[in-house]
């Protein structure tokens, strides 16, 4: 008997498949970046165009979910366009109710509560994504992950996807406590050009600051991959 | 919040049928399902049957000053012009950092400051971070902006401390919220207010709001025949509450007062006195 093809079947030795198949398709995805520094933190993704015809620079993949809080992904492209509509919603719910802004932790929470509902119903299937969330609390900054699984925990680093084990490699040696925003910056770029085909259209960058994000666009994300090779 | 249902497990709710517009719209406060059941009758306002309307005549105060929050509240219950009690206390502790004062209905406003000091532990269960006062505060606000019109009778004030100072607000069952410095709300306000008015400044020590509130309930409880029994005082600091006085009988006030004025009480006080 197969113990696969349904979501809300355990297999005799604990595994929830489908969830692990999920898992399956995050590391199939393409690779993003997360570094927390002490003032911002930078959040850097790959994109890549289907063909020639496409207009790279209009696939947009850092969601921004508040005026100082963004999530990036690795995986599928839809799943995570509707995690980030939920996730903004309960954003402004929050406020609504508490009049405060939602602390990080609690839109990660809620994240991984949404993925982790998926886990345990019939009918429906795991989100196949992995995101990671960014943003200040108390001005303090913080990195979260969250995975198709539901589980959801804080990084100084981290990267999702293809090759995300080299990168993690490269940040575990380069990564230290109290990177300014312009070397986290440069220290993310150096992460994902390791990895990404043909350079710097197929990058997005977003720094994530105190009361604002800051998006990249195509010009400065050239600079900056210029920069970039020009270093080591 | 939108919180996981645990009767939709198995292929029976499906994520069609249950999940298309919970995630997708936006959640107003809605008030939890609470049932009203009264004796006689639907809930009445004012007046009514006189027995089934607990309601009271009351003076509570506040205001923010350089130390923090002081809070100061009398303790009568009044049903028409029956005393039921002098020793109400009309300050809720709500929790360590947070305190809600009672005007209008006692029922009202034990029940759902009560029920929003449960909220405020599970959120700091669940989130691992208090609630802030602002926060509370709207929350409280968002449940009687869904029993607006039910009859609901609350004029209370939330005072607390959070990590960015201490906070008082002024919530009522029409759903209003305001964010102040002073506060007074109650049959007897308007006597407080005089007072406060009158005296206060922000950069007043301890000992002198506390003697200002201590007044201004004195004087709200004696013109006001709904206003009396004994202060209770309260002072919200960075590290949360302390009771000040529990108790101070109002009549032993008049007497001490009228005593520092130099008045006597035997109708002569406009006679020069010999010694």
């Amino acid at each position: 008997m197969s113990y696969d093809t349904a979501l809300t079947v355990f297999s005799p030795d604990g595994q929830l498949f489908q969830v692990e198949y999920a898992m399956e398709a995050v590391k199939r995805g393409l690779c993003c970046v997360g570094v927390r520094g002490k003032d911002a933190i930078i959040l850097g993704v790959e994109k890549k165009s289907a063909s020639k015809l496409q207009d790279v620079k209009t696939i947009k993949k850092v969601y921004q979910l508040d005026h100082n809080l963004c999530m990036t992904f690795s995986g599928l492209n839809a799943d995570a366009r509707i995690l980030a509509n939920q996730t903004r919603l309960q954003c402004q719910q929050y406020k609504i109710y508490y009049e405060d802004d939602p602390s990080v932790d609690y839109i990660a929470k809620f994240t991984s509560q949404q993925q982790q509902k998926f886990t345990q119903r019939g009918g429906a299937r795991p989100y196949g994504i992995s995101t990671l969330i960014a943003g200040f609390s108390n001005n303090k900054p913080k990195l979260f992950q969250t995975d198709p699984s539901g589980a959801c925990s804080e990084w100084k680093a981290t990267s999702l996807g293809k090759s995300a084990k080299q990168v993690k490699d490269f940040l575990e040696k380069h990564w230290r406590e109290g990177l300014h925003e312009k070397d986290a910056l440069l220290l993310t770029t150096k992460a994902l050009m390791d990895v990404v085909e043909s350079g710097n259209k197929n990058i997005e960058l977003c720094v994530i600051r105190k009361n604002e994000c800051w998006f990249l666009n195509e010009n400065e994300v050239e600079e900056l991959t210029k920069i970039t090779a020009q270093l080591q | 919040m939108i919180d996981f249902d645990p009767s939709s497990f198995g292929l029976a709710h499906t994520y069609q049928k249950e999940d298309k517009d919970e995630i997708n719209t936006l959640a107003l406060p809605s008030a939890p399902q609470v049932i009203y059941k009264t004796l006689n009758g639907p809930t009445q306002i004012n007046g009514g049957n006189k027995l089934n309307n607990f309601k009271h005549g009351t003076t509570t105060l506040g205001f923010v000053f350089k130390e923090g929050i002081l809070l100061a509240v009398d303790s009568r219950a009044s049903m028409g012009s029956f005393l039921s009690s002098e020793q109400v206390r009309k300050v809720i502790e709500i929790n360590e950092y947070l305190l809600g004062t009672m005007a209008g209905g006692a029922a009202d406003c034990q029940y759902w400051l009560a029920y929003l000091a449960n909220h405020c532990r599970t959120y700091e269960l669940k989130n691992g971070s208090k609630l802030s006062v602002a926060a509370a505060s709207k929350f409280l606000q968002g449940i009687l902006i869904g029993y607006r019109n039910s009859g609901l009778s609350m004029g209370c004030m939330i005072a607390g401390t959070d990590t960015t100072g201490q906070h008082l607000y002024y919530i009522d069952n029409d759903g209003m919220r305001l964010k102040g410095d002073i506060f007074s709300v109650g049959s007897g306000s308007t006597y407080a207010y005089g007072v406060l008015d009158n005296h206060y400044r922000y950069e007043m020590s301890l000992n002198e709001a506390v003697e200002l509130g201590i007044r201004a309930i004195y004087h709200a409880t004696h013109r006001d025949t709904a206003s009396g029994g004994v202060v209770r005082v309260y002072h919200i600091h960075q590290n949360g509450w302390t009771k000040v006085h529990d108790g101070i009988d109002v009549v032993d006030l008049h007497y001490q007062f009228a005593q520092q004025k130099g008045l006597v009480g035997d109708g002569d006080e406009a006679k020069q006195r010999l010694f």
